[in-house]
């Protein structure tokens, strides 16, 4: 009974978090501000339905699944790498780069300007 | 010798580990294959990826991973209190320029991954150096208290678990 009470609440969590972060993206500006929605509420969205799964196989079917903790390893892992990539593509289109503040150092902001001559791997070291 | 038919031996172990919560099931001939997966996957790769990443305090990084998976819950309810209750007009976006002292690529990797992950904050560009990130703000009054948290709360440990 308890354990059903805890499951249902973490779907209602999960749910009410991916439809906020669904909404993020219809309601927010540009696309840059956009991308906070996906990355940040979607993910506790998938997070809660994830370990509601992951609790009902434990407490009502009694075995142990690892399939959601790959999936939330999965996520995490490709959850910023996608933003980094949208982020950089729309920049490299629409934002010039005096929109953008100084990098603070000898060189720029890498969609504007080319990496250092030397690459710092274990071949120039 | 052996570095060179085990260039990763870590990511070794995670792929076995990997494959033996995809199958999930741990029998005999679930081990030798996720371990034949683990010694040849690494191997097939490694030129891509010629440095080992050193591990100074892997008991940190235990506590690093907890940090931010509670920095996680926290970026999710700020970013759905932002999302639902301010009006367009008074969500100031702004830009965050957060330099480093990370040398190896993958601590970088993981302090950008982080910056995404946590609080209102998602990185979108490095400089061609590596030695800055371009951090976008979703709603912030005070860049320079991003740039100082990510700093102290995310930077810092990463120093102390790859330096």
């Amino acid at each position: 009974m308890l354990a059903e009470i805890i499951i249902s609440a973490l779907l209602v969590i999960g749910g009410v978090f991916g439809l906020v972060g669904s909404f993020g993206m219809i309601k927010l500006q540009d696309t840059l501000q956009r991308l906070h929605a996906p990355t940040k509420a979607a993910t506790l969205g998938v997070g809660g339905v994830l370990l509601a799964s992951m609790l009902y196989f434990l407490l009502i079917k009694g075995h142990l699944s690892f399939h959601e903790l790959l999936i939330t390893l999965f996520l995490f892992l490709t959850a910023p790498i996608s933003g980094h990539f949208i982020a950089k593509a729309y920049m490299a289109r629409r934002v010039r780069e005096t929109e953008l503040p100084p990098s603070g150092g000898y060189y720029g902001w890498a969609a504007y300007n080319d990496p250092p001559a030397q690459p710092r791997d274990n071949k120039s070291a | 010798m052996l570095r060179r038919i085990f260039p990763h031996p870590y990511l070794s172990l995670l792929l076995t580990l990997v494959w033996l919560s995809l199958v999930n099931k741990v029998t005999l001939g679930n081990i030798l294959l996720g371990g034949f997966l683990g010694f040849v996957l690494p191997l097939m790769t490694s030129i891509y990826w010629p440095h080992r990443p050193i591990l100074r305090h892997p008991f940190k990084a235990i506590e690093f991973v907890f940090v931010v998976l509670w920095d996680i819950v926290i970026a999710n309810i700020q970013v759905a209190k932002v999302i639902l209750l301010k009006r367009n007009a008074n969500i100031h976006s702004q830009w965050v320029v957060v330099p480093h002292e990370l040398t190896s690529a993958e601590a970088i990797t993981i302090l950008a991954g982080t910056i995404t992950m946590t609080p209102g904050t998602v990185s979108t560009m490095l400089s061609s150096d590596g030695k800055a990130i371009l951090v976008h703000t979703l709603d912030t009054d005070d860049p320079d208290a991003v740039r100082d948290e990510i700093k102290t709360r995310y930077e810092r440990r990463l120093k102390e678990i790859f330096q």
